[in-house]
């Protein structure tokens, strides 16, 4: 049971991160959010969700050695993946865009999927393991993969409509400072789902693969969940084409990346 | 003998009256020697920018002398009556005309408090003044001493800080909304100096393309010119909104010249790129209601001056700090203005002599031991009546040519001869405690 322990040392880890990072918010030092230099309560922040996600990561090793499946059967595992994932995709916008301030949201995030992990039932998986295959973990790594790119679009939809919301109100306190630019915020907003379009297109193809080698079916009649991946899909897939064709951009895209989060949030629960 | 201004600026006229009175480079010469051909002036100066027209004046007599620029003003080639400007007019006198030009000197009456060109302006007009020989001792005393105070006051407070930080303000607001300024364009409305000196700013943060339209196309052109940007006809700047990521504004209309139906349209032509106004006109030329719509940011000349300093407390603070200077300059300034008056001049005069002539008197006394009465009375009179001897042309002198053309000149020059500043601030100072 190794990986409870890393599992709970990740928790704290996660939990120091989120604290350090939130209270990074508050700090009234001049800051100008695009600075390379970082203060030691941020570095101290970033060595914290370091250590919380190479904990995580022997966590999620042993538990896919112990299993002889791919550990994303029901809910619990689904989070834990996504929160890991999340992570990895700060570190890659942070290493890339010096974008540290991106910490402040999606620390959070990941500790509050992680910690509702511990609420939900760790054993059993919700699936008979004959229908475990590797279509089947190909399909939920893709899907989750696709929600952290939406995730990514999502925050940065929120953070533009309060930088907007700063820049018209005029507003120009030092969390103004810190956020960046609506350019910036907007050309994640992009980036994201351009990333997280194919992830899904992949999430959804391979889902159908799985049914119709597990089920026989390649796409079930009542199936909701598939319905509204499918719904979703069509809705980035506008947003997307609105985007390159009539110039959905800016304030409209930041609003139209948090209306299709939504969307996520329930596929992902009726992932289990 | 008075010195004198006569003026209206941002706030007294409307750009209309402004433009109409306002003096060209190139005839500001023949507008000095106008100026200065009525009897009542003796000497003259004109400062004219887009904000302001001032005629300050050394005149014979106050109230004649406030007529007679009235009359050069209304006679200038404005096709306006005095009567139509006569209410757009300041008047200021002595002291408080010398305070009104160090104030306008230190940018404590532009329209952006702190703006760095007023002093140059100044200085400009000073200079026109002094190569048509129109000034004199008095105007360039009151114009150098107000160039030094200005200096003072920019050195001593923030006040010129906060203007320079507004065009800097301005940048940093656009760097979050557009992150790289790289491949930005600017659009300047007006040829204000605010906006330009913006622009300039915008320019030197790489900004890519500099779009420049103004009524006056030549304006346009011109400034273009030197920003290596290009001149646009002032009825073609709404279609040009739709290519410029950046507006600043400062036209001088005293009406709106964008509105909220027309920026709806750019922004969908925009497909909604974000676009930055910046208004720095007063009265605004931007719509406020157009803050409301989406992807569309207006800053006003207010809301980046709050911006630059959110502590209204300490901005007033430097603002005093300013004041306080001024009215101590005021004070040495009409310390040495009195000084020419020629009736304390004849006093301290006279009271110099009359004490050396007393200290001399006294080491003598010593030297020749006991004198009779009469033989004392003899000294006296003859030391009298050789100072008075010595006194008499030059105190007749002053008496007559004080009047003259040439009256501070002699004033001036006795001050200096006899040593008198000394005495002459003494007397002053006692005539206030009496």
């Amino acid at each position: 049971m190794h990986n409870v322990l890393f599992f709970k040392a990740t928790l704290l880890f996660y939990f120091l991160g989120t604290a350090l990072f939130l209270l990074n918010l508050w700090d009234n030092r001049k800051d100008q959010g695009h600075t390379k230099q970082i203060s030691w309560p941020q570095k101290f922040a970033l060595f914290s969700t370091g250590a919380g996600f190479i904990c995580h990561t022997i966590a999620l090793g042993i538990r896919l050695k112990e299993g002889d499946y791919v550990p994303l059967a029901n809910l619990h595992e689904a989070l834990s993946f996504f929160s890991w994932a999340i992570v990895l995709a700060f570190f890659w916008v942070e290493i890339k865009y010096q974008l540290y301030i991106l910490g402040s949201f999606i620390l959070p995030l990941a500790f509050l999927s992680l910690i509702s992990v511990t609420a939900l039932p760790s054993e059993s998986p919700s699936l008979n393991p004959t229908l475990m295959n590797a279509w089947f973990g190909l399909h939920t790594i893709l899907s989750i993969l696709g929600i952290v790119a939406f995730t990514i679009a999502f925050l940065a939809g929120i953070i533009y409509l309060i930088q907007d919301r700063f820049l018209k109100s005029k507003q120009l306190n030092t969390l103004y400072a810190k956020l960046p630019s609506l350019d910036m915020l907007d050309r994640w907003n992009k980036q994201a789902i351009l990333m997280g379009f194919p992830l899904l297109t992949l999430g959804i193809i391979s889902g159908a693969l799985w049914s119709q080698y597990t089920l026989g079916t390649l796409w079930g009649k009542n199936n909701s969940k598939q319905a509204l991946s499918l719904g979703i899909w069509i809705f980035y897939l506008l947003v997307l084409h609105g985007r390159i064709n009539i110039g959905w951009r800016a304030k409209k895209a930041a609003r139209l990346a948090i209306i299709g989060f939504i969307g996520v949030i329930f596929i992902f629960f009726t992932l289990a | 003998m008075n010195i004198v201004i006569v003026g209206l600026n941002h706030r007294t006229a409307s750009l209309d009256i402004r433009e109409r009175l306002s003096i060209s480079e190139e005839k500001m010469g023949d507008a000095l020697y106008k100026l200065t051909s009525d009897d009542m002036i003796e000497e003259g100066l004109i400062l004219s920018t887009c904000n302001r027209v001032e005629v300050c004046a050394v005149v014979k007599e106050t109230h004649r002398g406030f007529n007679a620029i009235k009359n050069f003003l209304a006679t200038q080639d404005t096709g306006l009556s005095l009567e139509a400007i006569a209410p757009s007019l300041y008047i200021h006198s002595s002291s408080k005309a010398i305070e009104h030009l160090y104030r306008v000197a230190s940018s404590l009456d532009s329209m952006i408090v702190g703006e760095p060109q007023i002093l140059g302006q100044l200085k400009d007009a000073f200079d026109h003044a002094i190569l048509h020989k129109t000034t004199g001792i008095i105007l360039n005393k009151a114009f150098k001493k107000a160039i030094s105070v200005a200096k003072r006051v920019r050195t001593e407070t923030k006040i010129a800080e906060s203007a320079v930080s507004i065009s800097f303000a301005a940048v940093e607001l656009a760097k979050k909304i557009f992150g790289n300024l790289n491949k930005k364009s600017v659009l300047l409305i007006g040829a204000g100096q605010m906006a330009e000196l913006a622009a300039r700013h915008f320019v030197g943060n790489g900004v890519q393309s500099i779009t420049i339209t103004n009524r006056s196309y030549e304006r346009a052109v011109d400034l273009a010119s030197s920003f290596n940007g290009s001149p646009v006809k002032f009825e073609d700047f709404p279609s040009q909104m739709v290519k410029s990521d950046i507006v600043l504004c400062s036209s001088g209309a005293p009406h709106y010249l964008i509105n909220a139906e027309m920026i709806k349209e750019v922004i969908a032509l925009r497909k909604n790129r974000p676009i930055f106004f910046i208004d720095i006109s007063v009265p605004r030329n931007i719509d406020p209601e157009i803050n409301i719509l989406d992807n569309v940011f207006l800053y006003d000349i207010d809301d980046l001056q709050h911006s630059v300093e959110t502590n209204i407390e300490s901005r007033k603070k430097e603002a005093l700090k300013a004041e306080e200077i001024i009215t101590e300059e005021i004070v040495t300034f009409a310390h040495w203005f009195k000084s020419l008056d020629a009736v304390p001049m004849i006093v301290a005069l006279k009271d110099r002599a009359e004490a050396i002539r007393q200290t001399e008197l006294e080491k003598i006394s010593g030297k020749l031991g006991d004198l009779t009465e009469s033989q004392k009375k003899a000294l006296d009179g003859l030391t009298a009546s050789i100072v008075n001897k010595l006194l008499h042309s030059p105190l007749t002198v002053l008496k007559k040519e004080v009047n003259s053309t040439n009256g501070n000149m002699i004033l001036e020059t006795t001050r200096k001869l006899f040593e008198l500043e000394e005495l002459l601030s003494q007397t002053q100072e006692e005539k206030k405690k009496g």
